[in-house]
């Protein structure tokens, strides 16, 4: 039998699209399933949400050719500070002050509104031979029969390829479908996510404080606004999360306090529950999984999205060098040099993401003073804190190629 | 088959193998893992002779290859997969058919023949590129198999050709270690007075009328599992590149 394209992606997230693009550089046809209308994911509104694009995702999205289209949209974090506080008390004496002085690599991260990413992948998509993206449809069937993996459509239609990818969220059908099981933890914990316009500039500084209900982060967007991802307990982030807006602006003030002058709304507001949840298999027969369908994190860091670009340049150049050989890239052998290459990473996140927001989000007078030595330590010794920075920018391990910003 | 240097014990050991040439955890689980290692090499070797660009759709389109001692395929569909117009050639009948089953689950067009290339030979087919790869050491009379190998390449064409040294390294790997204490290849696989020193099939393809162009070893990793391509290590499995002169 024939094939209908090199590989079927399910899921027309970031993730998804990213990875189209990047097996077609390597010369991989294939099929975006959106359940998305293109309307609603291509909308031009800024609806608040945004990314902290580590630097090594970035260097991603510039191997793929997106960087040129996004550089204009896109904050540079040139200083990363983090403190310990509680509402009302003002910083703990010691604090971690992180800067892109210390990366010979350029800044630390950029802020990345989601619509402009969004746009760019879509613009790339529709000039790319080699990708086919498929907005408003569902999967409603998932089969592997001889050597092809096969999705039937709910328009009836139906695919084959060597390769599908399950790139559809924590939620994801195409694990499900395939009987991958999820382990996963509630950290009890809400985000709230929104956008705030401020008076004063924010130097291209990221903010993060540690505040007993859960971290605080301020992350610059172009212009004086700012990207805010407010961890809270679930119960009274579902209690602030209900306020209208002028009640939330009231809520957030005294934790965000007033070194960038008065803050007013930019955006729409959201609220995620935060959990973390790891799918118990990245492959399976004739599937990866990619982004949160294989693994959620906490958003603790940003890191959410500069996993799954992790996960794409991985596969990416895993499928890529098995076309140069003509391997079957379906084959299981060649998915499990995926699945090894990745461990190690996923294993190291979710244990770092995890004991991170533990340490940092107790109220525990011991703890606390241990948290601020510790971090008074750290912000003493050189090289650990290099070390720091470079995780959070993403260009610690061993990194596929498009992360370092090579062509496949 | 008369007038081959098949030698009939060796086809029979392979047959009783055949269902199991895909199973990647199977009793050819460790061809599979060498495989990539093997591929990479052919794919470098095949690209830089032909002038080919590997980042192309179909890089070896054009190109006719003859893949000897095919068994289940396993180098013969990458070949097609790159574009080659791939002949199979295999003495065991029952390898055929489980490469004829595969290639054509996989979508590809393989001309898969239960042939030798004595027979090969015979009917005037030939070939830019011939893989000779893992037989060497199977085949009853070396020289005049690689003699006959030769003969089927188009002048500037390429023979790949790899096969184990006869050192005991290779034995204490290949012999005691893969087949009789990891029991990963069926006892009696190979037989190490058989096996060919670098030197000796240099030599052998330079009587052949080949020019050796290449030499790399094939050395395995126990600790990740992988293969990987040597310059200096031939001691265990190496594999050479040899041109018709054009």
């Amino acid at each position: 039998m024939a094939y209908d394209r090199d590989i079927v992606i399910v899921g027309g997230g970031l993730n998804g699209c990213a990875l189209a693009l990047a097996c077609a550089r390597a010369g991989l046809s294939s099929v975006v399933i959106d359940r998305l209308p293109a309307e609603v994911r291509g909308g031009d509104r800024f609806d608040g949400r945004s990314y902290a694009l580590a630097a090594a995702s970035q260097r991603l999205l510039a191997a793929l050719g997106l960087w040129a289209p996004l550089q204009g949209e896109a904050q540079p974090i040139l200083e990363i500070k983090a403190s310990d506080g509680r509402p009302g008390e003002g910083a703990a004496p010691f604090f971690l002050h992180f800067d892109a002085a210390e990366l010979d690599e350029g800044p630390m991260g950029w802020m990345v509104e989601d619509r402009h990413l969004r746009r760019a992948l879509l613009a790339a998509m529709a000039e790319e031979p080699l990708v086919e993206h498929r907005p408003g449809e569902t999967v409603v069937a998932q089969s592997v029969e001889g050597m092809a993996a096969g999705v039937v459509l709910g328009s009836g239609v139906r695919l084959t390829a060597p390769l599908v990818v399950g790139a559809d969220g924590k939620a994801s059908g195409t694990a499900e479908r395939a009987g991958i099981r999820r382990t996963g933890w509630d950290y009890g914990q809400t985000a709230l996510v929104c956008a705030v316009a401020h008076e004063r500039p924010h130097h291209g500084c990221a903010h993060q404080f540690f505040m007993p209900g859960g971290p605080l982060a301020i992350l610059p967007l172009t212009g004086n606004r700012s990207s805010i991802v407010w961890s809270e307990r679930r119960g009274l982030a579902e209690h602030i999360a209900g306020l209208d807006d002028a009640g939330f602006l009231e809520a957030l003030r005294p934790r965000f306090g007033d070194f960038l002058g008065a803050i007013s709304l930019a955006g729409d507001r959201y609220s995620y529950p935060l959990g973390l949840s790891l799918a118990d298999r990245i492959v399976g027969e004739r599937l990866a999984l990619v982004g949160d369908a294989a693994q959620s994190v906490h958003p603790i860091a940003g890191q959410g999205l500069n996993q799954g670009l992790r996960d794409i340049g991985t596969l990416a150049e895993v499928l890529a060098e098995a076309r140069r050989r003509g391997e079957d890239i379906g084959a299981g052998q060649v998915l499990e040099r995926h699945r090894r290459w990745r461990s190690f990473d996923r294993a190291a996140l979710a244990l770092a993401t995890d004991g991170f927001n533990r340490l940092f989000s107790n109220d525990n007078a011991l703890l606390r003073l241990g948290r601020d030595l510790g971090m008074g330590v750290l912000g003493h010794l050189p090289g650990l804190r290099r070390r720091f920075v470079r995780e959070a920018a993403g260009l610690a391990g061993d990194m596929p190629r498009l992360l370092k910003g090579q062509p496949l | 088959m008369s007038g081959t240097s098949v030698d009939a014990g060796e086809v029979a050991k392979f047959e009783a193998m055949a269902a199991e040439w895909w199973d990647e955890r199977g009793t050819a689980a460790p061809l599979h893992r060498m495989n990539p290692c093997r591929l990479d090499y052919i794919a470098r070797q095949i690209a830089a002779e032909f002038d080919r660009d590997r980042a192309a759709p179909r890089p070896f389109a054009g190109l006719r290859v003859a893949d000897i001692g095919c068994g289940g395929g396993l180098l013969s569909e990458p070949m097609a997969r790159l574009g080659a117009e791939v002949v199979g050639a295999d003495a065991g009948a029952e390898n055929i058919g489980v490469a004829r089953a595969h290639a054509a689950a996989a979508g590809l067009t393989i001309d898969y023949r239960a042939t030798t290339a004595e027979a090969l030979a015979a009917a005037g087919e030939s070939f830019d590129v011939l893989l000779a790869m893992e037989i060497v050491e199977h085949v009853a009379d070396p020289r005049a198999f690689l003699a006959t190998c030769a003969g089927l390449l188009r002048p500037g064409g390429l023979m790949i050709c790899s096969t184990l040294n006869r050192t005991a390294k290779a034995w204490a790997l290949a012999v005691f270690g893969a087949e009789r204490v990891m029991r990963w290849l069926p006892a009696g696989t190979h037989d190490w007075s058989k096996f060919l020193s670098p030197k000796e099939l240099a030599e052998m393809l330079r009587e052949a009328g080949l020019e050796v162009v290449d030499r790399k070893g094939m050395v395995f990793d126990p600790l990740s599992g992988d293969w990987a391509l040597s310059e200096r290590d031939l001691s265990v499995n190496y594999v050479a590149a040899a041109v018709r002169p054009g």
